[in-house]
């Protein structure tokens, strides 16, 4: 689907912290100019795989790259860095500047700023110019963060929960900046628990769970292959039938039994009707079921 | 004309976009000759994906139902609806709305309405193939 050559790549990526397997062996390709959501439960390794992509931690196995550079290597680090906006899971300033300060401070580093986004995000956040960094809401925090990102004409985004703390207003915004920058040309890599956002304007999906990639496609793809099948049989549901067929649990409620299916829905349908199915009906998903049935397993 | 997105919706937003610019053209609101609204415009207004936006157009181009010409935008092409084809769109939707009425008063939800349209083209579907098959 996307030919575009992928601006992030990892292969078998690993990241050990005490005795957990944080990563543990992540593949994933993010394309030029996509809006990538990067989705998973708590722990799953989101933020530990964000560290090691922009350099502050490295990886104990396989490899990463950026704009083509490796992510471990302190020199090529710097590169990515230059090109890269960045919004940690925590934000974090410096407590004595004003906000106005700490987006001049900032805004003397990169020769590439853009005053028109500077402005923009100035105006829709709605931020309080004066007000010292160290005092902000977590909100408030979060949207300085955004406009220092967003303003410092980087060519990529990473964003770990970036609308945390925002309200739904200043989330729309986001979102319409996020859509606005992937227009011009930036590819965007942002990680949430915001399903519903992720649906709205990512391209690409990716899904971890306990540190490896359980998903990872277009989302028009996801929507196409996955469907809910509802089988209703005459008798009880020979639940062994179905055994390693879908995506997650077969839920059965009297003689009737939905399963998640992803791609050959149609097999499922005929292996239904053999075993004596009287009604077999598709119905599409959501990315939230998708999602629930994808990582909400035995845990 | 007006967009509007379901992204929650199992329906890919491309497919969503294609759906409604077919059915504006279907409805006189887009007409032969006129542009469509620029990629990253759209994209901006109903907030999704340029990239989304411009695989739907793309379909659309493919299908025989816009034109993309380089550097100026989309056009609904010459010729790609009729006053028939909209004439035949008001039947269907008398024909649809009289099988609404009919599957509320068994009080059937909007969920399984859908699900028996769904089931009924897929029967259909289905039906024909045989058919092609036999010949």
């Amino acid at each position: 689907m996307h030919s575009e050559p992928a601006v992030i790549s990892a292969e078998g990526l690993r990241k050990r912290l005490g005795s957990i397997d944080a990563v543990a062996g992540l593949d994933l390709a993010v394309p030029q100019g996509s809006i990538c959501g990067f989705l998973g439960r708590n722990g799953a390794g989101k933020t530990t795989t964000i560290k090691m992509l922009m350099g502050m931690t490295r990886p104990d196995g396989g490899e990463g790259r950026i704009f083509g550079e490796p992510i471990d290597h302190e020199v090529a680090s710097v590169r990515i860095r230059q090109k890269t906006g960045f919004v940690a899971e925590v934000k974090e300033f410096y407590p004595f500047f004003t906000v106005q300060q700490m987006i001049d401070f900032t805004r003397a580093f990169y020769p590439q700023w853009r005053n028109d986004w500077e402005r923009r995000c100035l105006r829709e956040y709605e931020l309080p110019l004066e007000r010292k960094a160290g005092k902000l809401s977590k909100g408030m925090g979060s949207k300085l963060a955004l406009l220092l990102a967003f303003s410092r004409g980087a060519e990529l985004l990473i964003l770990d929960e970036p609308t945390d703390g925002l309200d739904p207003i200043a989330i729309e915004a986001f979102l319409q900046h996020v859509v606005a920058l992937a227009g011009e040309g930036q590819t965007i890599f942002f990680s949430s628990h915001q399903l519903q956002e992720v649906e709205q304007v990512c391209d690409r999906v990716c899904l971890i769970d306990r540190g490896k990639a359980v998903l990872e496609t277009d989302l028009d793809e996801a929507k196409t292959r996955f469907r809910k099948v509802s089988i209703t049989f005459p008798d009880a549901v020979p639940e062994r039938l179905f055994e390693g067929t879908g995506v997650g649990r077969l839920k059965v409620r009297g003689r009737s039994a939905s399963l998640l299916v992803n791609g050959d829905v149609e097999a499922v349908a005929a292996r239904a009707r053999q075993a004596g199915a009287t009604e077999v009906d598709f119905a599409p998903v959501s990315l939230k079921e998708i999602f629930l049935e994808t990582v909400g397993g035995e845990q | 004309m007006l967009f509007r997105i379901h992204p929650d919706s199992g329906t890919p937003i491309y497919v969503q976009l294609m759906e409604q610019v077919m059915h504006a053209i279907e409805t006189g609101a887009l007409r032969p000759g006129e542009q469509l609204p620029a990629i990253r415009a759209l994209a901006e207004d109903t907030v999704t994906n340029p990239n989304t936006v411009a695989k739907a157009y793309r379909e659309l181009e493919h299908e025989g139902v816009i034109e993309l010409r380089q550097g100026l935008g989309a056009y609904v092409r010459a010729g790609v609806s009729s006053a028939r084809e909209a004439e035949a769109m008001k039947q269907a939707h008398r024909a649809m709305g009289a099988a609404v009425a009919v599957m509320r008063k068994l009080r059937l939800s909007e969920a399984s309405m859908r699900r028996v349209f769904e089931a009924e083209l897929t029967r259909d579907q289905e039906v024909r193939e045989a058919v092609s098959l036999r010949r």
